[in-house]
């Protein structure tokens, strides 16, 4: 009983290692495949397609929605020290430091990675991707790499567009229905937010964000079993795998970008 | 290789993106550094800057004209040296006054500069000798007991 437990421990042990070395020479082929993903950049506009223009409407209603609720959560708190025109700072750092990229990337990893993984772990199972090698075609290059190269591109612009729009809903629900006074609203969102600090440190997230989802959602689909099984398995890894890992880098890269800002 | 609605789509993902990008940029966020080749550096003495922190702005008649660039403690004369980055555009003259002030009763802490009558202006390196330290609440109620201790009994 307790041998057969040790054993079963040693073996996931052993098993997670070899996946982690698997993955990161995954990573390092797939960054030098990378080329035929620019020089057919059709390829990696259809694929921005898929991962970006469709994550659009939820991208969209999703920060519309956030911004409002913040706009209303932040005025309520906010008036008990009698500084409503702060709101606009509120509104604008929570969204372009935190919440854009994080939540953005969530709702990435479970509208596009999801998407990414079951269909590159279909082709393996239908063995697509043996019938791509036959032919001598790199999948990895003709499959992988531009659907890495979308994800990067599309998540740092959803990540702003969902910004904006949050933006935007705090802005309609603060000024508009609540009545704070638009030119405070806007001009002490302005002087507080830097471009520097806090937006292209935000843009940078969105980025490291969009390359870990990517990787781990191309990833675990081309390793995954190729049965119905597995490829369902490899779908929801996908989703943990990658939420967890926007949350715990969004840690590391708020306390390397933050930490000595005063 | 043809044109095809996807690329429109694509496309206009793209502008959508930058635009907002762009909106970030310029509607919620400024370029508040101001760049070295546009700026001239002085040097202030203070007893004790009180909270005061780089990148706190440096205000003349309300109006931010500057940054603080830097906080140094100075080991020989047991002061801070703190360096001001001022606007090249805003001159000021050779006698300016610096003083730390606080905007607000629980506001952030700046620096206010009064300027002087003198005719020559302040230079690239130049330092500020008339300063004005942040006012410690402790010492303030420390100086309010000490006089009223002064008084006497007031019977």
């Amino acid at each position: 009983m307790l041998k057969q437990t040790i054993e079963n421990l040693g073996h996931s042990t052993l098993q997670s290692v070899w996946r982690i070395g698997f993955a990161a020479r995954f990573f390092v082929v797939m960054l030098l495949h990378s080329g035929t993903a620019f020089r057919r950049f059709g390829l990696t506009i259809r694929e921005m397609y898929f991962t970006g223009v469709l994550s659009l409407v939820i991208i969209l209603v999703s920060g519309l929605f956030v911004g409002m609720v913040l706009g209303l959560q932040g005025y309520e708190t906010l008036q008990t020290y009698g500084s409503e025109e702060a709101l606009g700072i509120l509104v604008a750092l929570s969204l372009v430091r935190e919440l854009g990229p994080v939540v953005a990337a969530l709702l990435f990893a479970s509208r596009a990675g999801s998407a990414i993984t079951a269909e590159i772990g279909l082709m393996k199972a239908t063995e697509q991707l043996s019938a791509m090698e036959m032919m001598a075609v790199d999948p990895i290059a003709r499959v992988v790499a531009p659907r890495f190269w979308a994800g990067v591109i599309s998540m740092p612009l959803l990540a702003a567009l969902f910004s904006a729009m949050g933006i935007f809903g705090g802005y309609l629900v603060g000024v508009q229905l609540i009545g704070v006074d638009e030119g405070a609203f806007w001009s002490q969102m302005k002087s507080a937010v830097d471009f520097d600090q806090d937006i292209l440190n935000g843009v940078i997230k969105s980025v490291v964000f969009g390359v870990a989802i990517t990787t781990i959602a191309l990833f675990e689909g081309y390793d995954a079993p190729p049965t119905a099984e597995g490829v369902s398995g490899a779908t929801t890894r996908t989703v943990v795998t990658s939420s967890l890992a926007v949350l715990a880098l969004d840690f590391v890269l708020t306390a390397f970008m933050f930490r000595g800002l005063n | 290789m043809n044109k095809t609605v996807l690329d429109l789509w694509v496309g206009l993902f793209v502008i959508a993106g930058i635009v907002a990008l762009l909106f970030l940029a310029l509607k919620v966020g400024s370029m508040s550094a101001i760049k070295p080749g546009e700026s001239y550096e002085v040097v202030a003495r203070f007893d004790n800057i009180g909270g005061l922190k780089p990148r706190a702005p440096v205000k003349s008649a309300g109006v931010v004209v500057g940054r603080v660039a830097d906080i140094r403690f100075d080991n020989e004369t047991y002061e801070a040296a703190v360096t001001l980055r001022v606007d090249k555009r805003y001159a000021f003259p050779k006698d300016t006054s610096a003083a730390i002030m606080t905007s607000g009763l629980l506001g952030e802490q700046y620096i206010g500069l009064e300027a002087g009558g003198d005719s020559e202006t302040l230079k690239d390196r130049d330092q500020i000798f008339l300063t004005q330290s942040a006012v410690v609440l402790e010492n303030l109620i420390g100086q309010f007991i000490y006089g009223k201790a002064q008084e006497g009994p007031t019977q």
